[in-house]
C-alpha cells in the first residue's frame, strides 16, 4: 500500500519576521476562482466610482493681475516657469512650484497681445497693442536695473499675435499682414497678404518649422510656407476660427477653436472638410492647446469652461469649471503633459490637472499595479450600461446645462425638419450631409 | 585532466560546436529572385530592401519554452473568442485580434504557472491483490507522517445527533448537537474558540465569510453567534430553518424552512434580500452551486428545484427520481450535481447542461447524506456506513474507494477543503477520517488561507465586502455579465430606428358596396378621411410611448406664486 496525504510544512507558508510581508501562495485554477466575471464587473464599478471620487482637478491659483489675463506662454525647456501678459500691458513671471511672481513690469501701452520665447530662451519677444515689437531678457535685471526692453520695434500695423520659428532666429506676428521677423532686424524679411483681411491668431508649426498658419476675420485659416512668397492655402469656415494650434506630434494636423462653439481638427493634405468635429462646449471656443503627446488637447471657450478632448473623439472626455471663473482667455497644457493652466477675465491664472483623478506625486510599485489594473478593467467593462453613466457624469453649472439643453432641442429640430422635408419630397431631393461635410465654404489654392 | 574550475555543461574542447562556426563564418545565404512569389513582393515591400536573409541559428538543444499540452490549455481557458472575419472595419479587426492575442497569452501564462505549484495531491495506491477499499483508517494513519495522523481523530459527545460544518480556508469547525450543544473550534492546532449550549434544539450550524461569526438555526429562529458564543443577532425572519448555506461572494446567508420558504440574508448590511415560498412542501435539502450562486433544493417528489433570489419561480426544474430526494449536493466547479433518493438510486447529473444524468448508480441502501470533495471525490453517507467513491462523475465507478463504518447513524458529512479530510458528524459525535486525494493540495492565498494570520483575515474582509457581488447578478450562466447582449441591443437599435422618423401607416379602405344612391363617392372619401385620421391619432399616442424617455418633451412645473402675506384676507374659495 502506498500512500500520501497532503501534509504542508507551515513554514513555508508563514513569514518568518514580523518585519517581511505574509506570504500569498496563488494557484489561477479556475475552479478556485469562482464567479470570476462578476467580480470582475464589481471590480470595475468600484474603480470606476473612485475615479469620481477622487476627481479633484483644480491645484491652484496664481493671483496677482490687476486686469484679465490676455495672453499665457510656457517656457520651452523648462516646466517651472510660465509667462502671462494681462489687458493693461503688464506681464508676470511665475514660478510654478511655488507659486509665487518672480518678476512683473508694464511692457506695453495697451493689450498684450502674445508672448514667445527665443529658440535660444534667453529672450523672449512680446507684442501689444501699442503697435511694438518689445525684446526682452528671459531673466531678471540686476537690483538697482530698470525693467528694459533689448530691443523696441515699431510696427507699421496692428500687432495680434506672435509665434517664434522653432529653430531659426525668425518670428512670425499677425496683423493686418502676416510678417516674418529676422531676430536681429528691424525691418520684416517679408510680408505675406491674402486679401484685406485683418489676421487675429499666427502659429509655427513646431515639426514643419517652416509652414505656419493664421486666422484671419473672413472667418478663414491660411496656411503659409516661409520659403515661399505666397500664402499656400485658404480654407474658409461658415464662422471665424478664434485660435489654432498644430498637432506637436503630427505634421499635417492642426485644430481650430471655431466661433460656432465647435473644434475642427483638419488634415492639410485635405482641407475639403475636417478630420473631426469637436462638439460640447456652448459657447464660442476661445482658445485650444495640444498635449504634448499629440494625443489629446485642451480648450477654453467663452461658457466659463475648460474642456479636455482627445483628437479622435468628438466628444469632451472632461470638463471643469468653478464658480469664480469667467470666460476664458488663454489656455495651456505643460509640457509635463500633467497639468492644465488657465488664464481668464477675471485676473486669475488656475493650474489644473490634466487627469482629475490622478494622484500626484510618487508612486508604489503596488499602488500602480493596482491602478493599471483598475484602468484596464475600466477599459473592459467601459461599455456596461451602469458604468458608463457613472464614468460619463459630469455636474455642470446651471447656465452650461439649460444652454445644452437649449442646443439639443435646436438640433433635435432641425433633424425633425430636414426627415420630414426628406419624408415629403422626392427621394434624393434632400440629401444627407455628414456633419463634417457642413462647416467648411471653401478649400482655396 | 580535467581543469578544476570547468563547468559541467561546458563542451569538451576537441570538438568544437558547429553552431559556433556558423555564427563566426557568417555565411549569406541568397535567395533566387524566382523562388519569391510574387504576391509577396506586393504586400511586404521590406523584402525588397533587403533580399539578403540571414538565416536564424537555433540551438538543437534549447528550442525556446515547452509548450503546454493542450488539456491544461483547454483548464484555463476562457472560452473561444470572437469571430473576428464579421468585424467590418480592419482597424476594430485589428483591435480585437490584440485583445484576443492578449487573452491567448494570458491564458498560456496561467497555464504555465502550474509548473509552480508546491504541493503534490496525495494519493492512495493498493498492491497487487489489494484494494483500496480495504484499508481501514487505522491502517492509513500507521502508514502516514504524524502531523497527518493527527488529522484523524474521534470526539464523543452527548448532545448529538450532530451538524458540523467547515471554513472556507478548511481551518474551522463548528459542531452543533440537536440537544442544544454549540462548539467552535480550529481543528489542526484543537484549539477550542467557544463551547455553549443555547438551551433549545438545533437544526444546522454555518460559518458566515469569516470564522469570527458563525449562524446557528435553533428551534425557532436563526441567531448568529461571534467566536467567542456571544450573541450577536436573533433573526427572527428566518424562522423554523432546517438547512443554511452561506454564498461568500454575495455575503448572503440563505436558509430553507420547514414551511416551504427559501431565504436569502445579505448579512453585510442585514437586509433580507428575498425571501418567498417554494409551494413545494417541507424543505430539508439545500446545496449552493458554487459555480453561479443558485441554490438546489431537493423535493420529495423527486424534483430538484433551481433557485435565485431575483425570481419568485424556480429557474429550473429537474425531475432527477421517481422516489424522494433524501441528498444531494454539487460539485466545488459547479460542474456535477449528486443526488439521492429513497428507492436507493444515486445520480450523477452535469448541471450547466441540465439533461440527461452521466452516471446512474444503484446503491446497497439509500443514501442520506452527499459530499463532493475538491478533487470531485463522492462521499456517500448510508445509515453507520459512509463510502467514498473517486472518479464516478465521468467513469462509472465499481467499487468506493475507502469505506468506514460507525456504530451510529450518520448525521452529515463534509470534505474539509484544502485537506484530505472527510468530517462526519453521528448521532453520538463527529469523527475526522483521512481519504487520500480527497483535497486541493494548492490554495490560493488571496481566495483562501488555511494559515490566515488575524491582521490578513481583516484586510481579506475588507476587499471581499468592497467585492461583494450584488444579488442581482445571480443567474444559471454567471459569464453573462461579460457577453454582449445581442438580441436586446438589436430590438432596442431598430425600434429607435423605426420610430423617429416613420408615418403612419395608410390603411387599405375598401368600401362595402351599397345600393345605389345610399353613398356616392364623396361620402365614401369622406369615410376613408375619417378612418386614417382615427389610425393616425392612434399611432400618435402609441409612438409617444415607445419612444426613450429623453426624446419626450420635458414637462416643466407651472411655478406657483410666492405666497404673499396679505393673502391670507382673500377668501379661499369665491362664495357663490
Amino acid at each position: 500500500m502506498k500512500v500520501k496525504v497532503i501534509s504542508r510544512n507551515p513554514d513555508e507558508y508563514l513569514r518568518e519576521t514580523k518585519h517581511d510581508i505574509h506570504k500569498v501562495p496563488r494557484n489561477y485554477d479556475p475552479d478556485l476562482h469562482p464567479l470570476q466575471s462578476a467580480r470582475e464587473y464589481v471590480r470595475a464599478l468600484n474603480a470606476t466610482k473612485l475615479e469620481r471620487v477622487f476627481a479633484k482637478p483644480f491645484i491652484g491659483n496664481l493671483d496677482g493681475h490687476r486686469d484679465g489675463v490676455s495672453s499665457l506662454t510656457k517656457h520651452p525647456k523648462r516646466l517651472s516657469v510660465l509667462l502671462s501678459g494681462a489687458f493693461d500691458g503688464e506681464i508676470r513671471v511665475w514660478d510654478l512650484p511655488s507659486r509665487d511672481c518672480i518678476r512683473e513690469f508694464t511692457a506695453h501701452n495697451g493689450i498684450v497681445r502674445g508672448i514667445s520665447y527665443t529658440t535660444q530662451c534667453d529672450h523672449f519677444i512680446t507684442v501689444g497693442d501699442d503697435k511694438t515689437i518689445k525684446t526682452w531678457k528671459a531673466s531678471k535685471p540686476q537690483y538697482g536695473e530698470e525693467e528694459e526692453p533689448v530691443n523696441t520695434v515699431l510696427s507699421k500695423t496692428v500687432l495680434t499675435g506672435i509665434s517664434h520659428h522653432k529653430d531659426k532666429g525668425h518670428f512670425a506676428t499677425s496683423g493686418e499682414v502676416c510678417q516674418i521677423w529676422d531676430e536681429t532686424r528691424n525691418e520684416p524679411i517679408k510680408t505675406f497678404s491674402w486679401g484685406v483681411d485683418s489676421l487675429h491668431d499666427i502659429c509655427f508649426n513646431p515639426i514643419e518649422m517652416n509652414t505656419l498658419a493664421t486666422c484671419a476675420s473672413d472667418r478663414s485659416v491660411i496656411l503659409y510656407d516661409m520659403r515661399e512668397s505666397e500664402p499656400l492655402r485658404k480654407v474658409v469656415m461658415k464662422l471665424r476660427t478664434n485660435k489654432m494650434a498644430w498637432n506637436p506630434m503630427e505634421a499635417y494636423s492642426f485644430t481650430c477653436a471655431n466661433e460656432d462653439y465647435n473644434l475642427y481638427t483638419f488634415d492639410t493634405r485635405n482641407l475639403k472638410q475636417p478630420v473631426n468635429v469637436h462638439m460640447d462646449h456652448v459657447s464660442a471656443v476661445t482658445y485650444v492647446d495640444y498635449s504634448p503627446t499629440g494625443k489629446e488637447f485642451v480648450s477654453g471657450s467663452y461658457d466659463k469652461s475648460i474642456r479636455i478632448f482627445e483628437v479622435d473623439k468628438g466628444h469632451s472626455r472632461e470638463i471643469y469649471h468653478t464658480k469664480r471663473m469667467q470666460r476664458l482667455t488663454c489656455v495651456q497644457w505643460t509640457l509635463d503633459s500633467k497639468y492644465i493652466l488657465s488664464g481668464s477675465d477675471e485676473m486669475n491664472i488656475r493650474i489644473w490637472k490634466a487627469r482629475a483623478s490622478e494622484k500626484l506625486g510618487p508612486l508604489k510599485p503596488r499602488e500602480k499595479t493596482a491602478l493599471h489594473y483598475s484602468e484596464a478593467l475600466k477599459e473592459k467593462y467601459a461599455s456596461h450600461p451602469q458604468i458608463k453613466r457613472i464614468s460619463r457624469h459630469r455636474n455642470v453649472p446651471k447656465h452650461i446645462f439649460n444652454a445644452q439643453r437649449e442646443l439639443r432641442t435646436i438640433k433635435d429640430k432641425d433633424k425633425r425638419r430636414e426627415a420630414n422635408r426628406r419624408a415629403h419630397t422626392k427621394p434624393g431631393e434632400v440629401p444627407y450631409v455628414p456633419e463634417r461635410q457642413k462647416h467648411v465654404l471653401k478649400d482655396q489654392k | 585532466m580535467v581543469k578544476k574550475n570547468k563547468r559541467y555543461f561546458d563542451k569538451s574542447e576537441e570538438k568544437p560546436s558547429e553552431d559556433a562556426t556558423d555564427i563566426n563564418s557568417d555565411k549569406i545565404i541568397t535567395f533566387d529572385i524566382s523562388d519569391i512569389k510574387p504576391k509577396h513582393f506586393n504586400k511586404k515591400k521590406k523584402q525588397q530592401n533587403n533580399p539578403i536573409v540571414r538565416k536564424k541559428t537555433v540551438n538543437p538543444k534549447y528550442r525556446g519554452k515547452v509548450p503546454v499540452s493542450k488539456e491544461l490549455l483547454n483548464k484555463y481557458s476562457q472560452g473561444k473568442g470572437a469571430n473576428i472575419n464579421g468585424v467590418r472595419t480592419i482597424v476594430h479587426q485589428k483591435k480585437l485580434e490584440k485583445k484576443e492575442h492578449d487573452i491567448k497569452l494570458a491564458t498560456e501564462i496561467a497555464a504555465r504557472a502550474e509548473i509552480l505549484l508546491t504541493e503534490e495531491s496525495g494519493f492512495l495506491e493498493a498492491d497487487d491483490g489489494e484494494t483500496t477499499t480495504q484499508f481501514t483508517q487505522k491502517q492509513i494513519v500507521d502508514s502516514v507522517d504524524i502531523t497527518s495522523a493527527a488529522k484523524q481523530f474521534d470526539l464523543s459527545l452527548d448532545f448529538g445527533p450532530y451538524k458540523s460544518r467547515y471554513t472556507r480556508n478548511g481551518r474551522h469547525l463548528v459542531l452543533g448537537g440537536k440537544k442544544g450543544h454549540v462548539a467552535a473550534f480550529d481543528w489542526v492546532t484543537k484549539k477550542l474558540h467557544c463551547e455553549f449550549n443555547v438551551m433549545e434544539s438545533v437544526h444546522d450550524v454555518c460559518f458566515l465569510h469569516v470564522e469570527t461569526m458563525m449562524a446557528v438555526a435553533q428551534k425557532d429562529w436563526v441567531y448568529i453567534y461571534d467566536n467567542q458564543g456571544i450573541e450577536l443577532h436573533c433573526i427572527k425572519r428566518l424562522n423554523k430553518v432546517t438547512r443554511m448555506e452561506f454564498l461568500p461572494y454575495h455575503f448572503l446567508l440563505s436558509a430553507c424552512s420547514d414551511e416551504g420558504y427559501l431565504s436569502w440574508l445579505d448579512v453585510s448590511i442585514g437586509k433580507l434580500v428575498s425571501q418567498l415560498n417554494t409551494r413545494l412542501g417541507r424543505l430539508s435539502m439545500l446545496a449552493q452551486n458554487p459555480w453561479n450562486a443558485i441554490l438546489c433544493v431537493g423535493h420529495a417528489k423527486g424534483v430538484v428545484s433551481m433557485w435565485s433570489p431575483n425570481s419568485r419561480e424556480p429557474l429550473a426544474k429537474m425531475l432527477c427520481h421517481k422516489a424522494p430526494i433524501t441528498a444531494l449536493h454539487v460539485d466545488p466547479s459547479g460542474m456535477y450535481m449528486a443526488t439521492s433518493a429513497s428507492n436507493r438510486e444515486l445520480k450523477i447529473w452535469d448541471v450547466r447542461n441540465l439533461n440527461g444524468p452521466l452516471q446512474d448508480y444503484k446503491l446497497v441502501t439509500a443514501a442520506n447524506h452527499l459530499n463532493f470533495s475538491q478533487k470531485k471525490m463522492l462521499g456517500v453517507g448510508m445509515g453507520n456506513v459512509v463510502e467514498v467513491y473517486r472518479d464516478c462523475c465521468t467513469n462509472s465507478a465499481k467499487k468506493p474507494y475507502l469505506r468506514h463504518r460507525f456504530v451510529t447513524s450518520i448525521e452529515s458529512l463534509n470534505f474539509c477543503p484544502y485537506e484530505d479530510v472527510l468530517g462526519v458528524s453521528t448521532s453520538r459525535g463527529f469523527t475526522s477520517l483521512l481519504v487520500p486525494g480527497s483535497g486541493e493540495p494548492n490554495f490560493d492565498g488571496l481566495e483562501a488561507n488555511p494559515f490566515q494570520t488575524k491582521s490578513q483575515r481583516r484586510e481579506a474582509e475588507v476587499k471581499s465586502l468592497l467585492e461583494k457581488i450584488q444579488p442581482e447578478l445571480i443567474t444559471l450562466q454567471p459569464t453573462a455579465i461579460g457577453e454582449v447582449d445581442v438580441a436586446s441591443l438589436k430590438d432596442k437599435v431598430e425600434a429607435r430606428n423605426k420610430l423617429l422618423f416613420i408615418k403612419p401607416k395608410k390603411i387599405d379602405y375598401q368600401p362595402r358596396n351599397k345600393a345605389k344612391g345610399k353613398g356616392g363617392t364623396v361620402n365614401m372619401h369622406k369615410n376613408k378621411k375619417i378612418l386614417q385620421g382615427e389610425a393616425k391619432k392612434e399611432f400618435i399616442s402609441n409612438t409617444k410611448d415607445l419612444l426613450p424617455k429623453f426624446e419626450q418633451p420635458r414637462k416643466v412645473k407651472p411655478q406657483e406664486k410666492p405666497f404673499n402675506i396679505l393673502e391670507r384676507f382673500v377668501p379661499k374659495k369665491p362664495k357663490v
